[in-house]
């Protein structure tokens, strides 16, 4: 017990933290940022795994929660079948002609000895099969985009229930790892950062501007949902019953009827919206919780001990007999596909999809700030640290315009310095993160809570 | 006739702006390339710190203009750099003193130090923003045009006319200038040579008596010179926007690393390289082949390999593949 204590009471705080926000602003808002924390703590658990347990760098999580995002799209949206019927089969054909180019590269490389000769087959095949590509998409990705395009423009997806985009996000995540990690691992750790970082940006701009697969940054809005919606609950019998009785005492004060009616419409409005942000907050927690204990077990065995042992020592653990690029690919691929879990857990919440916000301070350089803050190589760590930082990352500007007020009480209210910082408020939380990350980095490198290893 | 109508067409279209973007390029993977090389580790705050100069070089022309000093024809901006310059080093080297050295004192691995420098990032682009704001500023003044599409065109009487910015043959004119210094003081100066050796072997050079602190002192210098200087220059021609500055580091990664980090010669021609491939991909080639090609084979289509949205994704493929064929860049730079 006694050595779970700063555990305990690190999280204990974190928690006291946000339940203050909900007594001072709103339930609302303290759910929406308790949403965002668990969100953020998937995606260090998956930065964790990567750096924490076997020092590799990728600066690309942005592409990877893109990609989740994009499995929302193209899992739960309804099929748009007369985008299919004109532009359906040529699409089809591309994709054949994808897997066409990747197999032949594949079977050259195996049959052809290393040569020039083999180079020049290569880039001849990738020529070859990108104008054959254009030639066959061109038409059609105007036929798709033509149609209806102010409401759709695009294929669709397959009009599955949203949940199951989760694992779809996974797959594309950890897929896009496997080709990642099988070109750039073998790189030294500062340049994968620097080629995963430019990675992610192709992806993403291939999501922002191919208009055809989820109508780039024209947007995806009112994508499924697995909690009910607010307007339904505010409609029906049960909910507001419910809300009569949770709020009996205070209700039973008021006298007149038409009063009470209106307060207690206002009150299910209020509750309907904590409902559904409360049906999110199960689900994540669920998810958290699950992959919390899998990455504890994954941690503290023989894989685990392995994994670390490659970080420590790569040469070591490679003349011990362990394949040190296949545990690389592997660990590269399950952090990845837990970052695109997070990812369509995201847009999931949301409620739509815009691939214009994805950008690498947000979803790169913040996730890592969060795992450096909270505590590398310890799970409980780097969840704790996406609590932290999200809370921070949001609840900056508000306290520093508190502090701003405060300092500049004594000016007069028009003073051109008090009106700019006032105005200025938001950059603040990047003065803070940043601060955050270099005082940890210099007086606590371990973070927040430091790795622990169990001896037996 | 036609055939220079479609040399003109190039020269108006890619030539000349892959250029004027390529020298502002290449001084940030200059920039990039020395603190990589000297300092020992990948300085993600790069686009954030030409930022941070140039925002100092938009607020002294701000004020400046509003004394009413100017320089006539010329952007009022160029009298404000060396002041730009001044403060953005005293930036760099406090920074240095107050986060980079412990580190470097520490011989911690180049991984944490790039993690640093992502806090540098963090806390530079806060400074900026609440300084000066995220707001899109242009804040050149003077004369916008050496030459005119249309007097050209009346000059020569072609059908195509030549133009060229006065911020373009600016940018290209100073990006030598300051570049041939820079290279005149590595290659030829005591100072320089120890630099360089100081880059290539630690140990060594340690042992034969060179001041680390006086080669950090004059790498920050250089670094702030060229990071201002880029930064400006790359402000003049387009904007000042510093959500932008902070997304040229990518293409600037890419220059340094094409060209081989490490090496400052090749981190020059990589911008180059880079700003070349991305704009030669990019540029619709109709209007140029109606003018080379007989009147029957007129393309009917745009003839652009790659749609403009892909700017950023040519420099970042072309890194990729070199990273993968050629991990020490085209010009052999470090190993890596």
């Amino acid at each position: 017990m006694k050595q779970y204590l700063n555990v305990i009471t690190a999280y204990l705080i974190m928690f006291t933290l946000i339940i203050l926000v909900g007594v001072f602003q709103s339930w609302s808002l303290a759910l929406t940022i308790l949403n965002y924390c668990l969100i953020s703590a998937v995606m260090t658990i998956g930065a964790n795994i990567q750096w924490g347990y076997a020092g590799l760098i990728n600066f690309g999580i942005m592409g990877y929660t893109a990609l989740g995002g994009l499995a929302v799209v193209l899992v739960s949206v309804a099929p748009v079948g007369e985008a299919w019927s004109v532009g359906g089969l040529n699409m089809m054909i591309c994709l054949g002609v994808i897997i066409g180019i990747v197999f032949s590269i594949r079977f050259t490389l195996k049959k052809i000895a290393k040569s020039k000769k083999r180079n020049y087959l290569i880039a001849a095949i990738i020529i070859i099969g990108i104008l054959l590509l254009r030639l066959i998409s061109a038409p059609a990705i105007e036929s798709i985009e033509a149609v209806e395009p102010a409401k759709t423009g695009f294929l669709g997806g397959l009009g599955l229930p949203v949940l199951f985009s989760w694992i779809a996000g996974a797959f594309l995540a950890g897929g896009l790892a496997f080709v990642v990690g099988k070109v750039a691992l073998g790189l030294r750790a500062d340049y994968l950062a620097i080629a995963t970082l430019l990675i992610a940006e192709i992806v993403v701009s291939i999501i922002k501007h191919e208009d055809w697969l989820a109508r780039g940054v024209k947007n995806v809005i009112g994508l499924k949902r697995p909690a009910p919606y607010e307007i339904n609950l505010q409609q029906s019998p049960w909910f507001i019953d419910l809300v009569e009785k949770f709020h009996s005492g205070k209700l039973a004060l008021i006298n007149s009827v038409s009063e009470k009616q209106e307060v207690l419409n206002q009150l299910v409005i209020d509750a309907s919206s904590v409902y559904v942000k409360l049906c999110f907050t199960g689900l994540f927690l669920t998810v958290v919780i699950i992959l919390l204990i899998v990455t504890q077990k994954a941690l503290y065995s023989p894989w685990g001990r392995m994994m670390r042992a490659i970080r420590d020592n790569e040469e070591a653990a490679g003349a011990m007999g362990k394949n040190v690029v296949k545990q690389h690919l592997l660990i590269f691929i399950l952090g990845s596909a837990i970052v695109g879990i997070a990812g369509a857990m995201m847009v999931t919440n949301d409620g739509l999809f815009t691939p214009g916000s994805y950008r690498p301070m947000r979803y790169t350089f913040v996730i890592w700030v969060m795992v450096i803050v909270g505590g590398t190589g310890n799970n409980f760590g780097a969840i704790l640290g996406g609590f932290v930082v999200w809370f921070l990352w949001v609840e900056a500007a508000p306290i520093a315009l508190f502090f701003i007020n405060l300092f500049t009480a004594h000016l007069p209210e028009t003073n051109e310095i008090r009106v700019h910082l006032i105005n200025s408020a938001p950059y603040f939380r990047f003065l803070v993160i940043g601060t955050a990350l270099l005082v940890i980095m210099r007086f606590r490198p371990q973070g927040i809570l430091p790795e622990k290893i169990i001896k037996n | 006739m036609d055939f220079i109508n479609a040399i003109l067409v190039l020269l108006n279209y890619t030539i000349i702006p892959a250029l004027t973007y390529g020298s502002q390029l290449a001084l940030g993977a200059i920039f990039v390339t020395l603190i990589y090389g000297i300092l020992r580790f990948a300085n993600f705050a790069t686009g954030d710190m030409m930022s941070f100069g140039t925002m100092f070089a938009v607020l002294l022309t701000y004020y400046f203009q509003s004394l009413g000093i100017n320089l006539g024809i010329f952007p009022t901006a160029l009298i404000t750099i060396p002041l730009a310059t001044f403060m953005m080093i005293l930036y760099m080297l406090s920074i240095d003193k107050f986060v980079f050295e412990y580190y470097r004192i520490k011989k911690s691995p180049p991984v944490q130090l790039a993690m640093v420098s992502v806090g540098v990032m963090f806390v530079t682009q806060a400074i900026i923003r609440i300084i000066i704001g995220p707001a899109d500023r242009t804040f050149l003044d003077g004369e916008k045009f050496i030459l005119k599409a249309s007097e050209f065109k009346e000059m020569t009487g072609l059908n195509e006319g030549l133009t060229i910015k006065s911020t373009q043959a600016i940018t290209i004119l100073i990006t030598m200038i300051v570049v041939s210094i820079m290279f005149w003081f590595l290659n030829r100066t005591k100072t320089g040579t120890s630099m360089r050796a100081y880059s290539d072997n630690e140990d060594l050079a340690l042992l034969s008596g060179i001041d680390p602190k006086k080669v950090v002192l004059i790498t920050w210098i250089i670094a702030g010179i060229l990071a201002t200087v880029g930064g400006v220059l790359y402000g003049l021609d387009k904007s000042y926007r510093p959500f932008v500055y902070f997304n040229n580091m990518l293409p600037i990664f890419a220059a340094a690393i094409v060209g081989g980090i490490g090496n400052p010669f090749g981190a020059f021609l990589g911008g180059y390289v880079i700003a070349f491939a991305e704009i030669f991909l990019t540029y619709a080639y109709k209007k140029f082949f109606t003018y080379i090609l007989p009147e029957a084979l007129e393309p009917n289509s745009m003839m652009q390999i790659l749609s403009t949205d892909y700017k950023f994704a040519v420099s970042f493929s072309i890194l990729v593949i070199v990273l993968l064929f050629r991990p020490s860049g085209i010009f052999k730079g470090k190993t890596l």
